[in-house]
C-alpha cells in the first residue's frame, strides 16, 4: 500500500492503495464515483472510460500509480456549473440509453473524439467509436446523439465568437 | 415532478446507508414499517400495496416488475396515471423490490404491458373510484355530480367546491380490499377507461430513468456499499466437469486483505477485503482439479454433426395439418435444406454481480436480476431460510434479456455472506461471464417444402434438433451454478424444448416436429442453456423464413407476394384476425421500403459491392413483425453490412411510441449481431469464447445507415374502446436473421444456412458458388 495523490474532476484526493491497483477500482471503491464501470477488465469494451490529458483511457487496465498528478475526468465531471455537457444533453434528447450500463464509455469516448475533432464525418464517428461496445445495441442512437451534440457545440461556439467580435 | 428521493423524504420511509465512508447516499426503499425485517409478502389484495398518495397530491405506484432499459417503468406510470386521473408528472414508480412491491414476477416474456399492465390499470381505476366516493361524502353530493381532473375533484355544478386527492387521502391509507384469485387477476370494482379517454397513454414521454444514467448520478446494483462488506471472486473449474481435488490455501493466505477461501463440492471462491485483492488472490490460488474421464462435449466445429447423429432425449408430438406425406409424393417440385444456429450467449456488458448482507439475522440481496421475486424464493430454499427473512432489493444493472448469470451471482453472494457472516459482494469476471453464462440453445433444422405446378406451396415439413437438454429455469435453488457445483441437483434434468415457427401461413399440408438432444456432460457445464431473448424464436425463424424464401425463389415468385399469398387463405376463424394483421404488417414494411416486386435472386452485379434486399415475418403472442433488410456484400472480403432496415410492428395499443421505437431498434440490432458475429466456441474441454475478442459482437462500424420503424395497428377495428396492449421486445428479435440471409441471397444468389455470417464464412460460400 502507498499514498497516491490524484486529481479527479478538479479535486485533489489521496488514496492509500497498492500502486498496481487499476484506476477503476480506486475511482469506484475509494472515491465513490459511479460513472466508470467494470465491463471486462481487459480494456476491450470501454465501460470504464475516463479522460486523462484529453485521451479516452480505459481505467480498468491503467495502474493508479501511473496517473498520479494527472487531471482525471469522469462522467460526473462533465457538467459545468450545474449544466449538462452538450453530449449528455444530446443523450437525453435522443433518449439513447437502454439499460445504460455502457453509456459512460460511449459518452466519454465521444467527448475525447469531439474535443479533438469537433466536426467528425459519419465514417469518423463510426471508426472512432468502434471499440466502445454496447450490448443493448444503441449504436444507431449514439451516433445520432454525437451528431446532435457536435452541432450544439458548434452553434454555442459561434455564439460566443460573435459576442467577442461584438 | 416527484422524485423517489422526495418520496422517501416525505413519506417517512427509512433511508439507510448515508454516510461519509463511501456508502451510497440513496438506497432503495426499505420495508414498509422498518428495514430490519422480516419481510412478509406484500398483500396484493390491498389497494395501499399498489398506490400511495401523499399530501402534496402526488402518487407513487408500487409494481412488481423490473425495467431492463426498455421504458416499461415509464409506461406503467402512463397507464396508471391515466386510470387514476393524475397528471403523469405528479407520479412516480417503485419497481421490483420484494419487500415493498407485490410479486408480479419481475420481467420476462415481453408481458409487462400485455399481462401485468391490466392489474395496474385496474388498481389505479379503483383508487380513482374510492377517491370519488370520499369526495362525494365530503361534499354530500352523489359521485355522478362530481368532476375529476388531474388529481382534483370538484362539484360539477359549483366548481369552487373542490378537493385534491392529496387532501382526501394524503399520508393516510386507503384501507380498501381488492379481489382476485391471483395477482394478475387483481381488481377492484371500478371499470377501466375506454382507450380513447387515456391521455398520457400513446404519448412519447421521455423515460424518467435516462437523465441519471447519463450524468453519473444513478446508484446501480454494482454501486451498493454497506458497512463491513468484503469482495469475493469465484474460481471456476478449468475444464468442464473437473472435480476439485485440493485447494492450497497457503498460496494466498499471506496476500494483503485475504479473508477466506470458501469451497464446497466443486465450488471455490476467494474473499478479500478489497476488490482488487480478491481478483489477485483468485488468480493466484493454487487449485488441484481432476480432469473428467470423458470429453464433456464435441468441439463447436463438430457440434451440428454431433446433434444430427445423437439420439433425442425427447421429442414433441408432431403438429400435423392435412396429409403432408401424400402432398410431398404428388408435388411438382420438392426442395430440402438444413439450417444451423450455434449456441449464442447473453454476454452481458456488465458481468454478473450481487451484494448480500446478512445483517439483523436476515438476508438482503442487492441485485439487478430481472426476476427479483424468484431470486428471493430460490435463495430462501437454497439457504433454508424462512422466505420472509430474505429480500431482494432490485436495482438497475446491465441488460439481461433472459435467464442470465445474474441469477447465479445472487445465490453465490448469499451463500458466501452466510458462510462468512459479513456482507459479500460477488462480481464475475469477463472470462467467467462469457464462458459460463447460460446459452441460447443451438438448433439444427431440416426443412422440406413442396410446390405444385403453379408454384403454390402445398406441403411444408419442419424438423428441429435442439441442444437444450437440462434447460435451466430461473433462480431454481437446485439448478443454479453454485448448487450444481456443490452437487445439489434435481432428480431429473429439465427436458428442454425445441421450437417450431410461429407464423400464420395457411399451408394445406404441414408437419412440424422438434426434438431435444443432450451433450455428453449434463451438469456443471458452461454450455448450460437458459432463456435468451425470445428463447428459441430467432433460431426457428431463421430456418423457416429463410426456407420460405427458398420456396419463393423455387416458385420464381416475389418474396413478399409469395408470403401474402400464404396469408390470404381462410379468414373465417381466429386465424383470420391474425392473418389480417400479418398482411397489414408485411404490406406496411414493403411500402416503407418501397419494395420492388421481383423474384430473388437478382442478377449478380459486376462490382465489388453487391446489394440486395430480403424480407422476413413472424408472429408471437399476438404481436406481428415484418422486417426488410438491405445489405451490401463485399465479394472480395466476404464482409456483410446491413445498410438499411425497415420494421413494421403491430403490438396493439402503443403506450409510448418513442420508447417502443428504441426497444425495436435495439432488439433488431441485437439480432443483427447474432446474425453476423455471435457464436460460442469450444474445444472438447472448455468454452474458448472468453472475452470480446473471442466472442465478437456488433460494433459501431456495423450500424445500419438507416432504420425505419413503422408502427402498425392492424386491428380490424382500430378504434375499439378496449384495444389491447400486447407485448413488445422479443418478437422483433425473431425475423432479423432470415431477413439478412434473404437479402444476401438476393444480392449474391448464395444461400447461407448457418449463422453467424462472419466474413470468412461468407467469402468461402461466395468462392464455392464462384460469385
Amino acid at each position: 500500500m502507498a499514498n497516491i495523490a490524484l486529481r479527479v474532476n478538479g479535486q485533489s484526493r489521496t488514496v492509500d492503495v497498492d500502486p498496481a491497483t487499476p484506476l477503476l477500482y480506486v475511482l469506484r471503491n475509494d472515491l465513490d464515483l459511479k460513472g466508470p464501470r467494470f465491463g471486462c477488465g481487459l480494456g476491450q469494451c470501454g465501460a470504464c472510460t475516463v479522460i486523462i490529458k484529453g485521451e479516452a483511457v480505459r481505467s480498468c487496465v491503467r495502474p493508479v500509480s501511473t496517473v498520479q498528478g494527472a487531471e482525471i475526468t469522469t462522467l460526473e465531471g462533465l457538467s459545468q456549473n450545474g449544466k449538462l455537457h452538450p453530449l449528455q444533453q444530446a443523450w437525453i434528447d435522443e433518449q439513447v440509453p437502454a439499460c445504460g450500463f455502457c453509456q459512460n464509455g460511449q459518452i466519454m469516448s465521444a467527448k475525447a473524439m469531439l474535443d479533438k475533432n469537433p466536426t467528425p464525418t459519419d465514417a469518423q464517428i463510426r471508426q472512432s467509436m468502434a471499440t466502445t461496445l454496447c450490448r443493448c445495441m444503441t449504436y444507431y442512437r449514439i451516433q445520432a446523439a454525437i451528431k446532435r451534440a457536435a452541432k450544439a457545440i458548434a452553434s454555442a461556439r459561434r455564439g460566443s465568437n460573435s459576442e467577442v467580435i461584438a | 415532478m416527484t422524485t423517489r428521493r422526495d418520496f422517501l423524504k416525505a413519506s417517512g420511509y427509512l433511508v439507510v446507508g448515508i454516510g461519509a465512508a463511501g456508502l451510497v447516499s440513496e438506497m432503495p426503499l426499505v420495508a414498509q414499517g422498518g428495514g430490519a425485517g422480516p419481510y412478509p409478502d406484500v398483500d396484493f389484495k390491498q389497494l395501499d400495496s399498489w398506490i400511495v398518495i401523499k399530501a402534496d397530491n402526488t402518487a407513487t405506484f408500487f409494481v412488481g416488475k423490473t425495467d431492463l432499459g426498455q421504458g416499461t417503468g415509464t409506461a406503467f406510470r402512463q397507464i396508471m396515471s391515466d386510470e387514476l386521473d393524475m397528471p403523469y408528472e405528479r407520479t412516480s414508480c417503485v419497481m421490483g423490490s420484494t419487500d415493498v412491491s407485490v410479486d408480479q414476477g419481475g420481467s420476462g416474456g415481453s408481458d409487462a404491458l400485455q399481462t401485468d399492465g391490466y392489474p395496474m390499470r385496474r388498481v389505479a381505476a379503483e383508487a380513482r373510484r374510492v377517491l370519488l366516493e370520499m369526495a362525494s361524502n365530503r361534499f354530500s353530493v352523489p359521485v355522478t355530480a362530481l368532476t375529476v381532473s388531474e388529481g382534483v375533484i370538484s362539484v360539477t355544478a359549483d366548481p369552487s367546491k373542490k378537493v385534491t386527492y392529496g387532501e382526501l387521502v394524503g399520508g393516510k391509507k386507503f384501507n380498501v380490499a381488492l379481489t382476485g384469485n391471483n395477482i394478475n387477476a387483481t381488481t377492484g370494482v371500478a371499470k377501466l377507461k375506454d382507450v380513447q379517454q387515456l391521455k398520457a397513454t400513446g404519448q412519447s414521454m421521455p423515460r424518467y430513468d435516462v437523465p441519471a444514467k447519463v450524468d453519473g448520478s444513478l446508484t446501480w446494483a454494482v454501486d451498493v456499499k454497506v458497512p463491513g462488506m468484503v469482495h469475493a471472486r469465484n474460481v471456476r473449474p478449468p475444464m468442464a466437469g473437473a472435480k476439485l481435488v485440493s485447494v492450497d490455501e497457503s498460496s494466498v493466505r499471506g496476500m494483503p486483505g485475504f479473508v477466506k477461501v470458501v469451497t464446497k463440492g466443486n465450488y471455490v471462491a476467494v474473499v478479500c477485503e478489497r476488490e482488487e485483492q480478491a481478483i489477485n488472490a483468485a488468480r493466484q490460488l493454487k487449485v488441484n482439479w481432476d480432469k473428467p474421464a470423458a470429453a464433456p462435449f464435441p468441439t463447436s466445429e463438430n457440434l451440428f454433426t454431433y446433434m444430427r447423429g445423437a439420439a433425442p432425449t425427447s421429442s414433441a408430438p408432431p403438429a400435423v395439418v392435412g396429409n403432408p406425406d401424400a402432398a410431398f409424393k404428388s408435388a411438382a417440385k420438392v426442395i430440402e435444406a438444413d439450417y444451423d444456429v450455434p449456441y449464442q450467449g447473453h454476454v452481458s456488458i456488465g458481468p454478473a454481480h450481487a451484494l448480500a448482507d446478512p445483517s439483523n439475522g436476515q438476508m438482503t440481496i442487492y441485485s439487478n436480476d430481472m426476476k427479483s421475486y424468484g431470486l428471493r424464493d430460490g435463495v430462501a430454499e437454497f439457504l433454508q431460510l424462512p422466505r420472509d427473512r430474505v429480500r431482494v432489493v432490485w436495482m438497475e444493472g446491465p441488460q439481461a434479456y433472459g435467464r442470465t448469470a445474474a441469477d447465479d451471482a445472487g445465490f453465490e453472494a448469499a451463500f458466501l455472506a452466510k458462510e462468512i457472516g459479513r456482507p459479500v459482494r460477488v462480481q464475475w469476471m469477463r472470462n467467467e461471464e462469457t464462458a459460463w453464462d447460460t446459452k441460447g440453445p443451438a438448433f439444427a433444422v431440416k426443412l422440406r417444402g413442396a410446390l405444385d405446378a403453379q408454384g403454390n406451396l402445398v406441403a411444408f415439413d419442419y424438423d428441429a434438433r435442439v441442444a437444450d437438454y437440462n434447460h435451466l429455469g430461473y433462480n431454481e435453488h437446485d439448478t443454479v451454478l453454485i448448487s450444481q457445483l456443490m452437487g445439489t441437483r434435481p432428480a431429473m434434468p429439465a427436458r428442454g424444448s425445441g421450437a417450431t415457427p410461429n407464423e400464420m401461413y395457411a399451408i394445406a399440408n404441414r408437419r412440424m416436429t422438434s426434438s431435444v438432444v443432450s451433450l455428453p456432460l449434463i451438469w456443471e457445464t458452461p454450455l448450460r442453456t437458459g432463456n435468451l431473448r425470445d428463447p428459441n424464436g430467432p433460431q426457428s425463424t431463421f430456418a423457416s423464413e429463410s426456407f420460405i424464401d427458398e420456396l419463393a425463389a423455387a416458385a420464381n415468385a416475389d418474396p413478399v407476394e409469395f408470403r401474402l399469398r400464404l396469408l390470404t387463405a381462410a379468414t373465417d376463424d381466429d386465424s383470420g384476425f391474425k392473418r389480417a394483421r400479418s398482411i397489414a404488417c408485411i404490406k406496411a414494411a414493403a411500402d416503407a421500403f418501397k419494395w420492388e416486386a421481383r423474384p430473388s435472386a437478382k442478377r449478380v452485379g459486376s462490382g465489388e459491392i453487391l446489394t440486395g434486399r430480403g424480407i422476413a415475418y413472424t408472429y408471437r403472442s399476438q404481436t406481428v413483425v415484418a422486417q426488410i433488410a438491405e445489405v451490401e456484400v463485399n465479394r472480395r472480403t466476404g464482409h456483410v453490412w446491413v445498410k438499411r432496415m425497415v420494421c413494421a410492428h403491430d403490438c396493439g395499443l402503443v403506450i409510448n411510441p418513442e420508447a417502443l421505437r428504441r426497444t425495436l431498434e435495439g432488439g433488431m440490432l441485437h439480432s443483427v449481431s447474432r446474425t453476423l458475429h455471435e457464436e460460442v466456441q469450444f474445444d472438447t474441454e472448455k468454452v474458448t469464447s472468453v472475452d470480446w475478442a473471442s466472442y465478437p459482437t456488433m460494433r459501431h462500424t456495423d450500424t445500419p445507415e438507416s432504420i425505419e420503424i413503422v408502427i402498425v395497428n392492424g386491428d380490424p377495428n382500430p378504434k375499439r374502446p378496449d384495444l389491447p396492449h400486447y407485448g413488445a421486445g422479443e418478437t422483433v428479435c425473431k425475423p432479423t436473421l432470415a431477413a439478412i440471409a434473404n437479402a444476401i441471397f438476393d444480392a449474391t444468389g448464395v444461400r447461407l444456412r448457418r449463422v453467424p455470417f462472419r466474413d470468412a464464412r461468407v467469402l468461402a460460400a461466395l468462392k464455392t458458388a464462384k460469385v
